[in-house]
């Protein structure tokens, strides 16, 4: 597993933030157009591109997008 | 006076789809309560052997098989006897959004939400399996035909394709004096309802914006789909029923 694709996974899922603002430090959750739409779309990206079927508790208990990271990494088969 | 209801199912035949959990396997066990004979049918054979064992009176049927299965409908239907009421239940929850909707979620909700259903209603009906002022009734959703909510697209699109069909079955079976309703929950305490997706925070708020501040009981769904099959609802057909808590008044 690759930070930065991780990383631009993730970006990809906000519509109005510059995505080059968007780093591993990042509180996503913090972000102006994070939604309860984009907690999903990152369940489904994390889903579809490491087949990591993370639950909306696991959004809740991360901070930062390094979080979310080191979550999906412990759990890829 | 103490044995007046209008709402009793005695004499009644009751085919029921998906009944081995939440509100099929309730809707059996309160028309057994009220004198109807019930066959039902679900995937899971033990739990549906568990709906059989909770059914009150006699004379009950369960057929254990997947309706997705052309050959196992075709003897189900041959199975069946003639019908009184048909509740078309068996249904699947998955949720993605749009940007991420799979083919084969895609196939499979509409597969056992829609195509079953439909098929299904076909067949008893082409067999002659429902008798003249038969119910039928289908368990749609308040989701697609009155309300949306994030990451629920494939599942309203299922359920807002029953209500189409429930309104057009209903026209056309009038001719043979048969009923064709649908109820239409919000949502409800059943294992269908997977807390998955959602924190247990986003759970209790989403049940607080009910105006009743609670879930339904999938036993409250069944109420409304005994009305439905009962002589009481006689002259009513095409009928959305929606149960919600109030949550449709927002």
């Amino acid at each position: 597993m690759e930070i930065q694709q991780f990383i631009s996974h993730i970006a990809e899922q906000f519509d109005e933030t510059d995505p080059t603002t968007i780093s591993e430090q990042t509180n996503f959750k913090e972000l102006e157009d994070y939604s309860s739409l984009t907690a999903l779309n990152i369940l489904s990206v994390i889903d579809d591109e490491y087949d990591v079927n993370l639950k909306g508790d696991d959004i809740r208990n991360s901070t930062t997008i390094l979080d979310l990271f080191n979550l999906v990494k412990s759990k890829v088969g | 006076m103490a044995d007046y209801n209008p709402f009793n199912l005695l004499g009644k035949t009751i085919f029921i789809t998906g009944a081995s959990s939440g509100i099929g396997r309730s809707t059996a066990l309160e028309c057994s309560k009220l004198g109807a004979v019930l066959i039902v049918t679900g995937r899971n054979e033990e739990r549906l052997n568990e709906t059989l064992s909770m059914l009150s009176g006699i004379g009950h049927q369960a057929i254990v098989g997947d309706l997705l299965n052309s050959e196992f409908r075709d003897e189900l239907v041959k199975q069946l006897p003639k019908l009184d009421g048909f509740v078309n239940n068996a249904g699947i929850n998955i949720t993605n959004t749009v940007k991420f909707i799979k083919t084969d979620q895609l196939d499979e909700i509409l597969d056992i939400n829609v195509k079953i259903p439909i098929l299904l209603t076909k067949e008893i009906l082409k067999a002659g399996k429902l008798n003249n002022f038969a119910s039928v009734v289908f368990t749609a959703s308040i989701a697609g035909v009155y309300r949306t909510s994030m990451g629920n697209s494939m599942y309203s699109a299922a359920k807002a394709a029953i209500h189409g069909f429930m309104r057009n079955a209903a026209l056309e079976m009038a001719n043979q004096k048969i009923r064709v309703n649908s109820v239409n929950p919000g949502m409800i305490d059943t294992e269908l309802v997977g807390k998955g997706n959602i924190t247990d925070e986003q759970y209790e708020a989403d049940r607080l914006k009910y105006p009743l501040k609670r879930y339904g009981k999938a036993q409250e769904v069944s109420w409304a789909i005994i009305y439905l099959l009962s002589d009481a609802s006689a002259w009513t057909t095409g009928t959305a029923m929606v149960i919600d808590g109030g949550i449709t008044l927002r």
